[in-house]
């Protein structure tokens, strides 16, 4: 600590952040748009945009629509694959004074693998999030993440081929989200984000067509924060590893209501493009906060919730 | 791209549900190109949340860039209350502008409606000797009066659906007339408006083998080639088939883009 400046250092596993605030993947792009407005080195990190092995087009347009208190996504994990990725942005984010995580995306177990495999040596990368939640692709993404086995599965496979920490991203579109993320447990993950999108759709009452052209899509900003702050809750209480607080973070006090209910960070999508700045606006919040509460360390914040 | 908030000058009504907003930004208005767009974040609240896309139609006194806009649902009726001494976030200048670099060619601008806007930042910085501003729209009340922005009325012809000002018709009539006759070299087309007026102007510059820029809208969230979301389908079909309307356009060489899957 320097001065009277609280720490606002956390550990997920073996990774160090500076503070506990990372832009969500997707929302972020890899960072060189919004380098523009933002100074990305007070960042906690980066997850970029969901990568797979080959160039993905995405899905046909229109792909998002703006909902109550929250935006529909349809993207399809549109991205430049694994050898452009290497090639023209890692170099870039290398460079960056921050937290670099790359989110992976297969079509299949072996696909997973082979992305973490693309990934091995380079440097740059802190950790792997694996996404096996994204509700916008047929195959692969979604299909994993409902299923405990299947998750167990898929992180078997980039564990057996990543040099880095694993960690998995999971889907609030299950029944018991505990089920998943102890199989991931079991499997050997080093941390475990959540949630990404909720599945929902929006349909054009005058053409009475859905608003989609993928007809469905993932619903994020703060229309899921209550429930993402819940899912979050219970997977702390449910598991041992390290937890990511992801879904419709606006504020530092919306951060801190999932630090409190136990995750060691957050990240920041939906909000950064309503306001660039939202991220650093949450670590100067986060600051100021410890400040007025006397806490000189946000780890004492962190798992703190009071319950009878 | 700067981030700030901005004072509002004026927002007016200008026409028919149609409003001239000015704000304060040295910053952006130096950076504006014609063509160029910015991101208003219409109110703090997480309803409507998205930020909302508009052109910039022109700068005033080296300080203040210009939105003109319709209202038509809940970001632009929040807009439309809004006045001197409130403060708007906007992002911006954002989106390739339009390319006007070749001299001595004439340029037609083709306006449908609200999709005068970018055109009327054209307008005013280009030769007025030779450009031409054809504008159409439904009805004479919806008229947007184009000395509103220190443009002048010459060069101008209008086409109203309903007959009630200049031609009675669409503003492809007007165009079609007017390179009908033209023996001056070849023109150069910029439009922007409803995708069915685009579409049309796009064939007529295929037909004519005519260089046409369009400025296109999708649904944006970012607007700066970040989401992902504004995707439009583009010509290069097999190896890039989508284009992002806020980074790569709003505007676009009518040839990048794939005009049967619009
Ligand atoms: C690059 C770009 C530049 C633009 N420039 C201007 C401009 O100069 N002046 C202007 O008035 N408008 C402009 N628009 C359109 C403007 O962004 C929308 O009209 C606005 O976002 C509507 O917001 P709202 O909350 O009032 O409507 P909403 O309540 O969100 O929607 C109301 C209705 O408008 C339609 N709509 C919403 N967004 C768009 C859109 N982006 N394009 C077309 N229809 C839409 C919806 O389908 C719905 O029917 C531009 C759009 C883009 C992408
Ligand atoms: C446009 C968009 C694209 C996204 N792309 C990805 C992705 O590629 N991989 C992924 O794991 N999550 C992706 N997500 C999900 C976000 O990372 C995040 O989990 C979700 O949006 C909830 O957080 P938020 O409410 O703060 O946005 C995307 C979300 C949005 C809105
Ligand atoms: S609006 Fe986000 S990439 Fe274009």
């Amino acid at each position: 600590m320097t001065g009277d400046r609280p720490d606002l250092t956390v550990n997920i596993g073996s990774i160090e952040l500076n503070n506990p605030v990372l832009a969500a993947s997707g929302t972020f792009g890899y960072g060189e748009q919004y380098a523009e407005v933002v100074d990305l080195s007070r960042l906690g990190g980066i997850v970029v945009k969901g990568l797979s092995l080959r160039p993905r087009p995405g899905n046909p347009p229109p792909r998002i629509v703006e909902t109550p208190c929250g935006m529909l996504n349809a993207i399809g994990l549109a991205n430049m694959g694994l050898e452009e990725f290497l090639n023209e942005k890692l170099p870039w984010l290398r460079k960056l004074d921050t937290v670099v995580i790359v989110n992976i995306y297969g079509h299949n177990v072996e696909e997973y693998g082979m992305v973490a495999e693309g990934l091995r040596g380079a440097e740059g990368i802190s950790a792997l999030e694996v996404n096996v939640s994204c509700p916008n692709v047929e195959q692969g993404g979604m299909a994993f993440g409902t299923d405990p086995d299947a998750s167990a599965r898929v992180t078997e496979q980039v564990l057996k081929k990543a040099d880095k920490p694993v960690i998995v991203k999971l889907t609030p579109n299950v029944t018991d989200i505990r089920s998943v993320a102890q199989a991931v447990e079991r499997a050997g993950a080093h941390g475990i984000s959540l949630i990404n999108t909720l599945s929902g759709m929006a349909i054009d009452v005058e053409k009475r067509v859905p608003r989609l052209a993928n007809v469905s899509g993932g619903l994020s900003g703060p229309a899921i924060r209550p429930v993402a702050l819940y899912m979050v809750y219970q997977v702390v209480r449910a598991v041992n590893l390290p937890v990511i607080g992801v879904g419709g973070i606006m504020n530092y006090r919306d951060a801190l209501e999932f630090l409190i209910a136990g995750a060691r960070a957050v990240q920041v999508g939906t909000a950064n493009f309503v306001n660039p700045s939202t991220m650093l606006e949450i670590i100067e919040g986060l600051e100021r906060f410890c400040r007025a509460q006397g806490i000189i360390d946000i780890n004492e914040i962190i798992g703190s919730l009071k319950e009878d | 791209m700067i981030e700030q908030e901005a004072d509002i000058v004026f927002n007016r009504m200008i026409a028919r549900n149609t409003f001239l907003m000015a704000l304060k930004s040295p910053e952006i208005t130096s950076l504006a190109r014609p063509g160029q767009f910015v991101m208003v974040r219409v109110s703090k609240s997480a309803d409507p949340l998205l930020r909302r896309p508009f052109s910039i139609c022109g700068t005033r006194g080296g300080d203040c860039f210009m939105i003109l806009y319709r209202v038509v649902g809940v970001g632009t009726a929040i807009l439309r209350n809004a006045g001197k001494g409130d403060r708007l976030s906007v992002l911006g200048p954002l989106g390739r502008p339009f390319d006007f670099s070749e001299k001595g060619k004439t340029s037609f601008l083709v306006a449908g409606g609200i999709g005068i806007a970018p055109l009327l930042f054209l307008a005013g910085v280009m030769d007025p000797g030779e450009c031409m501003l054809l504008a159409g729209y439904g009805t004479s009340a919806e008229v947007v009066p184009v000395e509103q922005v220190g443009l002048s009325q010459e060069n101008l012809l209008i086409a109203t659906d309903d007959g009630t000002l200049g031609h009675k018709g669409v503003v492809t009539d007007l165009l079609e007339g007017q390179l009908g006759k033209w023996r001056r070299g070849r023109p150069v087309l910029f439009a922007c408006g409803p995708l069915p007026m685009l579409k049309r102007v796009a064939a007529m510059s295929f037909e004519r083998e005519l260089e046409c820029q369009v400025s296109v809208e999708t649904a944006m969230a970012c607007g700066i080639g970040a989401c992902q979301g504004c995707a439009v389908r583009a010509s290069s079909r097999e190896t890039q088939p989508y284009l992002q309307v806020c980074r790569h356009g709003p505007v676009f060489s009518i040839r990048s883009l794939d005009w049967k899957a619009l």
